[in-house]
């Protein structure tokens, strides 16, 4: 006989709250390139027709698949960028890695019509159905997911507070800049308008968005580098956000 | 079979050790962990075995580097399509730790649960036979703490969510529980050679 399951220090598992199919999860598709938006000189989008995608969470990623005429596959997780009632299209949005594989592929390579595979969506975890304040920080293409749950309160008009502070290294390199809105505090790490301050996330930032004190509490969403999340997770954590209630991306 | 227009890949050479839809990383060691990382110094760290053993216990930092230590010196795979080769860890093996507390008869499985409430499942026959380690040496150095340090569960035959950072302990089952991403739609096993990668394949 077994003992009752261990329960963990803290409440780290999928929320409660969130369906996650798994079932989905196993199929690959063929998702059929629609459109390319370009972003910034790095960054651009791309959208998708894919026929039968089960939907999405606000924050899930999915498994993107290529494959070279000998067969050779090359598998790269990517973050849905598009909001859930975007039906039978899914966006995303990808940095240009220097040398990348995949990256390389889409910004050199890929136009309208063609064909690449795709399985999810994956991870309930970094999952936000727009149902609890959250509080949102991302840095670099780290902001993608996060931009789906912007899309997403946008879409179903949520009155539920959310705050995005986005970190870029300035202006030119914001990724969705002209997307923004009142919920959105940029920081500049390099390069910044006029009158702007230049200088990393820091408390400053942090403290006067969990001073706000939504009811329940802020769920916190970490997105990007694992520099950046490391850094943006301790601010938080300093700052007085419990550590059970802060969900981290980390692209590596 | 669905050929990408224009994708021809990278330059490859045919590496044996490399498992299907994996590439060498090289001397990257990326860093994927969904929680914050855990402010513990070996001082806090204590790792448990219980459930179905004869004798549940606990050890703590000196107590645990107290058993013989075994190296593991060899290949990590990521399930995001990185692998890693001849990486040296430092530690102990998990077969010593099981030695002392003596599974019982009827455990099959483990949940291996981590200081930050990670928790991952794994069938007993993966931990033992000299094939899981308890980590706290990467190459010949302190293991990192965005790595899992101080102390990882190591088990370089799966896919790499399975060798739980900041390990706690172990909790033997006569039944299979699905830990933290496996919930998440990833595989209950994870063999890499077999491309176990989500629920379903
Ligand atoms: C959950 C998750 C979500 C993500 N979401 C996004 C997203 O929304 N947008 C986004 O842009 N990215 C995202 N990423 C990152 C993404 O998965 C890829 O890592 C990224 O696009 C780089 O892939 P690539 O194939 O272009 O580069 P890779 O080929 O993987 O190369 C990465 C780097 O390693 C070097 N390198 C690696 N192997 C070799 C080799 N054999 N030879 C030479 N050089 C090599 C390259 O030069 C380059 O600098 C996400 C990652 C995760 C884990």
């Amino acid at each position: 006989m077994t003992e009752s399951a261990f329960t963990p220090a803290t409440r780290f598992a999928v929320p409660g709250r969130i369906a996650v199919s798994n079932r989905a999860s196993a199929l690959w598709r063929t998702a059929t390139l629609t459109e390319i938006r370009r972003e910034t000189p790095a960054v651009a989008t791309f959208r998708f027709a894919v026929p039968g995608w089960a939907g999405h969470l606000p924050g899930q990623h999915l498994m993107l698949r290529l494959t070279a005429g000998d067969g050779y596959t090359a598998q790269r997780h990517y973050s849905l960028a598009s909001p859930p009632d975007d039906t039978g299209h899914i966006e995303l949005t990808l940095d240009h890695v220097e040398g990348g594989e995949v990256s390389g592929w889409f910004h050199s390579e890929a136009r309208p019509g063609d064909e690449v595979e795709v399985r999810g969506p994956l991870s309930g975890f970094f999952a936000w159905p727009g149902d609890r304040p959250a509080l949102l920080i991302g840095a670099g293409s780290g902001v993608v997911p996060l931009m789906s749950m912007i899309r997403h309160h946008r879409a179903g008009d949520l009155d539920v507070p959310l705050r995005l502070l986005v970190s870029a290294r300035g202006p030119e390199e914001l990724v969705y800049a002209a997307e923004y809105g009142a919920e959105t505090t940029a920081v500049f790490t390099r390069r910044a308008p006029d009158g702007v301050p230049v200088g990393r996330l820091s408390p400053a930032h942090v403290a006067p968005l969990l001073a706000e004190r939504p009811p329940g509490g802020w769920e916190a969403y970490v997105c990007g580098s694992n520099a950046f999340a490391e850094h943006a997770s301790r601010l938080l954590v300093e700052a007085g956000q419990p550590v059970d209630r802060i969900r981290i991306e980390r692209f590596g | 079979m669905n050929v990408t227009r224009g994708f021809t890949g990278r330059p490859r050479v045919h590496n044996p050790g490399l498992p299907p839809g994996q590439y060498d990383a090289g001397e990257d060691w990326p860093v994927l962990s969904a929680e914050v990382t855990p402010d513990l110094t070996p001082a806090d760290w204590t790792f448990r075995i219980d459930g179905l053993v004869a004798r549940p216990r606990s050890w703590d930092w000196d107590e645990a580097h107290a058993l013989p230590a075994s190296p593991y010196e060899g290949d990590i795979h990521c399930v995001t399509s990185w692998s890693k080769f001849g990486v040296r860890f430092g530690g102990v093996s998990l077969d010593a730790f099981l030695d002392v507390v003596r599974p019982d008869a009827s455990a099959t499985h483990a949940v291996a649960y981590s200081h930050s409430g990670y928790t991952t499942n794994l069938p007993l026959a993966d931990l033992t036979g000299g094939r899981a380690w308890i980590a706290w040496e990467y190459d010949g150095k302190p293991l990192p703490a965005e790595h899992g340090g101080p102390a990882r569960l190591l088990v370089p035959h799966l896919y790499f969510w399975k060798s739980a950072k900041w390990i706690a302990g172990l909790r033997l089952l006569d039944h299979d529980e699905p830990g933290f991403w496996e919930q998440n739609g990833y595989h209950a096993r994870g063999n890499p050679w077999e491309e176990q990668r989500y629920s379903g394949d």
